[in-house]
């Protein structure tokens, strides 16, 4: 598989290229260490929309160690899918997840995997990427913000569902 | 929002330090950059280096140091030593009412969002945008000698 982008660097090499079925059970594990919470069902079916089809517009990379060992077989993941029109955005590269390996932190392994991202959705032809941060993730928040993205044109909003919505 | 000016020249002298690791930078030379008294900005060093972000280094050549890590450090940990964010005092009148409450639920979005974003931006992160601000505002402007060293167009 060609690697989109490899990065050396003086405490870890490592390459970023698309993921493929083998990683997944990697995938899962990174994002339970890192949540504490197992989500196979749902990592298994992003593989298979994210990893398998329409490719040119969905992305989901892994940053891959030149010398795996059994604690780090991947370094870490992130992905993003090019979205159109939705809330009457013109396309747009969106980023949904994004996970680095605890251990590998400050290594410049979340930096890779958003230049690659970048990259690709620059390929399928956009020109803007945006993602969605809980305010309390203050890591994340600090990431996103040092890779120079900041507050878009839209405003999240969100209400709890009362009990006797939709009925008379 | 509006800033208190302290914060203001707070974050300043911190994106100066931090600029410039390698040397000392003395008040008079920070100050003469932004058009701020000595003396202002002089308090604000003073509350920075109590707070352990810089240090003073004495003698001839003398001035502040950085001493904070600039990827961690963000600009409401620095704006904090300076000033409350909150918008609303802690007992304002009517603020028991239902009224009250649900202005309080309006206001403390608006304060939750500040903080998020203050709180997300690191002194690393505020060099990268100037640097990027720097570079529109020269790719926006093209400098005035520009059409002067232009070869003239012949016809």
């Amino acid at each position: 598989m060609a690697a989109i982008d490899q990065v050396a660097r003086p405490r870890t090499s490592f390459s970023v290229r698309r993921v493929a079925a083998a990683d997944i059970g990697h995938v899962i594990a990174l994002d339970e260490r890192v949540t504490g919470l197992a989500k196979p069902d749902y990592w298994h079916d992003v593989f298979e929309r994210y990893g398998k089809r329409r490719l040119h517009e969905r992305i989901f990379l892994v940053a891959d160690p030149f010398k795996a060992d059994a604690r780090t077989p991947i370094l870490g993941f992130i992905i993003g899918e090019v979205r159109a029109w939705e809330f009457g955005s013109a396309p747009c590269g969106w980023v949904f997840a994004l996970s680095v390996e605890p251990r590998a932190r400050l290594r410049g392994v979340g930096q890779a995997l958003f230049a690659a991202i970048s990259a690709e959705f620059r390929k399928a032809g956009v020109g803007k990427m945006r993602t969605m941060v809980a305010r309390d993730n203050r890591l994340h928040l600090m990431f996103f913000r040092s890779e120079g993205m900041m507050a878009g044109p839209y405003i999240q909003l969100e209400k709890e569902v009362e009990r006797d919505a939709g009925q008379s | 929002m509006k800033l208190q000016i302290s914060s203001r020249l707070a974050i300043f002298a911190m994106l100066e330090l931090a600029a410039r690791v390698d040397r000392q930078l003395s008040v008079a030379e920070i100050g003469l950059k932004y058009g701020i008294s000595n003396h202002h900005l002089a308090k604000v060093m003073h509350v920075l280096g109590r707070a352990g972000l810089v240090r003073s280094v004495r003698g001839a050549g003398g001035g502040y140091q950085l001493s904070g890590n600039v990827r961690r450090l963000t600009l409401l940990e620095i704006i904090q030593l300076f000033e409350n964010l909150d918008s609303e005092d802690a007992h304002a009148p009517g603020d028991l009412t239902d009224e009250g409450n649900a202005l309080g639920q309006v206001l403390s979005e608006i304060d939750d969002s500040v903080r998020a974003t203050l709180g997300s931006i690191t002194v690393a992160t505020m060099l990268k945008l100037v640097d990027r601000v720097a570079k529109d505002k020269r790719h926006a402007r093209p400098s005035a000698e520009e059409p002067a060293r232009r070869p003239s167009r012949v016809v």
